[in-house]
């Protein structure tokens, strides 16, 4: 078997006293779309947070693209990481985020050219045309001038998504990306990730509560409690026969809601 | 002459004279601004700083200069400076005390201003792998400054009041002035009553200018070219 894309090894997180992660390993393959389900406070967030070095870690490795995403490689062993490795590693992950977290000042377009040209040095026309492609490609190329707080939820967060295909990666983290919007906003969403999903190699790491669509989309489902993998498995499986009581009870309860 | 005997001719000798100190008044506040809001700036960057130390010895900077009155520190610079070489021009000295000493508590409004900004455009910025610096030149800082017009514009007009504390190192600013051709003709009403009306003027339209900044101002914050 070929290496994992991304590869959690023994790593410990907390903050403070509270300890989220204890001796978690889980890995992704390249390509593979992975959903994550579990209740709240389970560290589904947090995982995705320290893959998109939002959150440090306190113990163990993480291994991105085979190499240690929080450490360094060194003649004496792993050290840690540096802005300028950070800033190197990042370029694998781009994430999607609940809240959007567009920036309220720069118009739909600029939202997109912003990382491109600052980050990768890219000219305005080179950035425009780029921006010009996902802004299509998400359905939202007649918003392009306009600014955040004019469009819908739904609109933000499609926004959202060609803001962080923008940057090439090729590890697309998206963290409960429908649960801000009404409910009649979350198909059109949901739409852009299923096409990206078809027509592109991306490896893709979700949060969400949306059962229905992470049992259409995923290779595979995990479901966390805890802080640790309770039981995972292809979505059939987790879905219509989970083994644990556990995974069992939190379906039971999201059914019946 | 006594009373209230307000002498018009008088009045109309001396204006030129007030006016042309009012000169030297608005540009020390001037340029005491720009220094305290590069100053308030640097200060409040600082503070964010990764290394504890230059956290820490930034807030005792900050802290002593604000409970240091602004007369010490101007004296400081101007009598005490040149006993280690440095010499320098009261209006210079003028320039330096109220910049460092407003850059003092500017940083304090920037520091607010820029804790305001969501935690989730850090996070966004970071995700997208935009350096430190173009964070907040570009998404931090132009999100930032709208709710610091206000407090910022207060501390000028302040500033700009406490000009004539600059006297005291001989800087013919104002009320140094009017204080000199008060003595010379025996007349204090006129010069006084200019002066401050003066500065009634500029502070309300200093006031008006703040307030129209701010309501012209773009509530999501202003995009840097
Ligand atoms: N910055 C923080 N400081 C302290 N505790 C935190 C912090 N961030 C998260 N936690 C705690 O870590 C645990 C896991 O949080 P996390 O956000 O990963 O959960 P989650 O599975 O995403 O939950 P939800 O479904 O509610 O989003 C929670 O108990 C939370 O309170
Ligand atoms: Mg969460």
């Amino acid at each position: 078997m070929s290496q994992p894309l991304i590869e959690f090894q023994g790593v410990e997180k907390r903050f403070g006293d509270t300890v989220i992660f204890k001796d978690f390993n889980f890995s992704v393959e390249d390509g593979e779309i992975v959903s994550i389900i579990g209740p709240s406070g389970s560290g589904k967030s947090t995982l995705l947070r320290i893959l998109m070095t939002l959150e440090g870690i306190e113990g163990g490795v993480v291994n991105v693209a085979g190499e240690p995403l929080w450490h360094k490689r060194t003649a004496n062993g792993l050290v840690p990481a540096d802005n300028k490795h950070l800033h190197r590693m990042r370029h694998h992950l781009g994430m999607v985020f609940q809240h959007f977290n567009l920036f309220p000042h720069m118009s739909v377009k600029r939202n997109i050219t912003e990382a491109p040209m600052r980050v990768q040095g890219k000219t305005k026309a080179e950035a425009e045309a780029i921006a010009d492609e996902l802004l299509e490609l998400v359905g939202m190329s007649d918003k392009a001038d306009m600014y955040p707080n004019e469009l819908s939820g739904g609109q933000k967060q499609r926004v959202g998504i060609a803001r962080a295909l923008a940057m090439q990666p090729s590890i697309l983290l998206l963290d409960e990306i429908t649960s801000a919007l009404d409910p009649e906003l979350v198909d059109e969403v949901l739409d852009v990730i299923r096409n990206l999903a078809k027509k592109h190699s991306f490896t893709m790491l979700l949060v969400t509560h949306e059962m229905y669509f992470a049992r259409e989309i995923s290779d595979r489902v995990c479901f966390f409690d805890q802080g640790a993998i309770v039981e995972e498995g292809e979505p059939e499986q987790i879905f219509t026969a989970p083994k644990e009581t556990r995974t069992q009870a939190f379906l039971n309860a999201y059914m019946s809601q | 002459m006594n009373g209230f005997d307000w002498d018009w001719q008088f009045t109309f000798e001396v204006m030129p004279t007030i006016l042309e100190a009012a000169k030297v008044t608005l540009l020390a506040t001037l340029l005491g601004s720009c220094l305290a809001i590069v100053v308030g700036l640097s200060f409040a960057l600082l503070r964010r700083s990764g290394f504890f130390l230059v956290r820490s010895i930034t807030y005792w900077i900050v802290e002593f200069v604000r409970s240091t009155p602004l007369l010490v520190q101007i004296f400081f610079l101007y009598y005490v400076m040149p006993e280690f070489g440095i010499s320098m021009s009261p209006l210079l000295t003028g320039v330096l005390a109220l910049g460092l000493h407003y850059g003092a508590y500017l940083s304090e409004v920037f520091r607010s201003g820029i804790d305001g900004v969501e935690k989730g455009q850090w996070e966004a910025s970071r995700a997208l792998n935009l350096s430190v610096f173009d964070t907040y030149k570009d998404i931090v800082l132009p999100q930032a400054l709208r709710p610091m017009i206000p407090a910022t514009g207060n501390y000028i007009i302040a500033m700009f009041k406490e000009t004539p504390q600059l006297s005291a190192i001989t800087l013919l600013e104002m009320l140094q002035v009017a204080k000199i051709i008060g003595s010379e003709n025996f007349r204090y009403l006129e010069p006084f009553t200019l002066v401050g009306v003066l500065y009634l003027l500029f502070s309300l339209i200093a006031a008006y200018g703040i307030h129209c900044v701010e309501r012209r101002f773009p509530k999501e914050g202003i995009t840097l070219k």
